[in-house]
């Protein structure tokens, strides 16, 4: 079980590094949907008696990170009608081994941080870190709106990541207001997405410096 | 004859003229293999499987014309190279059989032999004095840093995953998760090392985008002959490393291991000439992140191997 959990983590953390080096936009969003199914499944595998509340968790977590977000997503690019970050604030390969030495760092950390015996196997802690840092590398060394989407998208898989060590004391009522609350955010910022591309005709934050009436 | 001498010395010395034979023979047959998957793919009857082998036939009965810039090193240059490779084949163990030359920290004079034989290619091709041959070698050198350390960490994860300091103890890994991350690797630092598309392309004729080709533009006559075969010998070399370092091919017995790895250096030629089919060249500025994703698959082999034993 523990391995199965282990490899699932390292899926989610081969996302993580393939949304920091691609240029392509769809693929950073794939690979936040990559991530999101991944990470559905391990509550599953995590607690081992069957228990409805956590499968329809694990059913709604998979279905909205892993379809429904990255099909509003992937439609407003279609809308925007752009395809590849051109300009990053941080390029492809700084950000890259930043979200390599933090993941190894995060390995390193976790050996020495006082867990519960439980959790001294799992890459839980570790896959927690790295993706946060992977995140926040995303949020803000890109300048298109939308990869910046997908950076908000993978620190939230982080902080659901570190909530999984929580699954036995957190109500899962808890887990789905989070997933409701994410996916009225990513409406919104589709929403916003559209406004911008109409109003500047251009998806780069970096433009939105002056206010207009 | 005295018995310990046959057992100690003949059998010994047979098995390595045999082994050294083997590879020398076999090298030239890999880029044929690939030629004939780029011709099938793309529709047409292609070279004849043993084309390399005419060619350096060809080559060698051919005279030298050198160019009046160049020094001696320019003929030696391929030479030491060609000794270089030979030398690192020789510390990979063959699948059943043992390596020809094996100690303590082997793997580090494998890693420095096959830069020995780069420097000696790249100052061979500076000696012409042309500017092409410099640019070439100049982009061949530049890409060499990210492939060898992403070659380095590979070794490194096989050091830590068996802990052996010896390749023949190296490549007879345990099968493990991390074998998948480090064929990812060390397949992509074959295509770099070899330059093979999707980094370099060893049918193009345009001197501004070669790499390898470029380097040997002013070689002509037996030195030719000589890098066309340790190149390769350099295919065959990392096709060895690749496949020894991802199947256990020790658990097996004489026959079936020779089967595996012949079958292994087939399908890894058939990939590579897939890839040069089915694949693109990269721009020269995207080279740099493509060997960085290969460097970052052998570090997570490397993070893995090393989790695994603590």
């Amino acid at each position: 079980m523990t391995d199965a959990i282990n490899l699932l983590v390292g899926l989610a953390l081969g996302a993580n590094l393939l949304a920091l080096g691609s240029s392509r936009l769809p693929s950073i969003i794939r690979a936040a949907a990559i991530q999101g199914i991944v990470l559905g499944v391990i509550p599953l595998l995590l607690k081992p008696e069957f228990h409805w509340l956590v499968a329809l968790v694990s059913i709604g977590t998979i279905a909205i990170k892993g379809f429904v977000i990255p099909a509003l997503l992937l439609r407003a690019l279609r809308a925007a009608n752009i395809a590849r970050e051109e300009h990053p604030l941080l390029g492809f390969i700084p950000s890259l081994l930043i979200g390599a030495s933090a993941t190894v760092g995060a390995v390193i950390l976790a050996g020495h941080l006082p867990l519960l015996p439980e959790h001294r196997g799992l890459l839980l802690v570790p896959g927690a870190l790295a993706t946060l840092v992977s995140g926040l590398v995303l949020l803000v060394g890109r300048t298109k709106a939308i990869s910046q989407v997908c950076g908000y998208l993978i620190l939230e898989n982080g902080i659901y990541l570190f909530g999984l060590l929580l699954i036995r004391g957190t109500p899962l009522i808890v887990e789905a207001g989070i997933l409701l609350d994410l996916t009225v955010a990513i409406f919104v910022i589709g929403i916003i997405v559209d406004r911008i591309q109409r109003e500047f005709d251009s998806l780069d934050t970096g433009k939105l410096t002056s206010l207009h009436e | 004859m005295n018995p310990g001498f046959t057992n100690h010395f003949l059998l010994p010395l047979l098995r390595g003229v045999l082994q050294i034979a083997i590879l020398l023979l076999l090298a030239p047959l890999l880029p044929g293999i690939v030629n004939r998957v780029k011709a099938w793919v793309a529709g047409r009857r292609g070279p004849p499987l043993l084309q390399l082998y005419y060619d350096l036939g060809r080559l060698w009965n051919k005279g030298i014309v050198l160019s009046t810039a160049a020094s001696p090193g320019h003929l030696v240059g391929p030479a030491i190279a060609w000794v270089a490779i030979l030398g690192s084949a020789m510390l990979l163990p063959l699948g059943p059989g043992d390596a020809l030359w094996s100690f303590k920290g082997d793997a580090l004079l494998f890693l420095y032999l096959l830069a020995l034989a780069r420097f000696c290619t790249a100052s061979a091709a500076l000696e012409t004095g042309s500017a092409f041959e410099g640019m070439g070698a100049a982009r061949e050198v530049s890409f060499a840093v990210l492939s060898e350390s992403a070659l380095i960490t590979a070794i490194l994860a096989l050091a830590v995953q068996t802990g052996s300091l010896s390749l023949t103890g190296m490549l007879a890994p345990v099968p493990n998760p991390s074998a998948g991350l480090l064929a990812a690797g060390l397949f992509t630092v074959l295509l770099a090392e070899n330059c093979r598309v999707p980094f370099d392309d060893p049918n193009t004729h345009l001197e501004l985008t070669m790499i390898h080709e470029v380097m040997v533009l002013d070689h002509s006559g037996p030195p030719l002959a000589v890098i066309l075969h340790g190149a390769a010998l350099k295919l065959l070399v990392f096709a060895l490393l690749l496949a020894q370092a991802v199947l256990p091919l020790n658990h097996l017995s004489l026959l079936p291991a020779t089967g595996c790895l012949l079958a292994a250096m087939l399908v890894i030629t058939l990939l590579v000439g897939f890839a040069e089919s089915l694949l693109a060249r990269f721009a020269f500025r995207r080279v740099p992140l493509l060997l960085t994703t290969a460097f970052l698959f052998c570090l997570f082999a490397l993070l893995t191997a090393w989790k695994g034993v603590s």
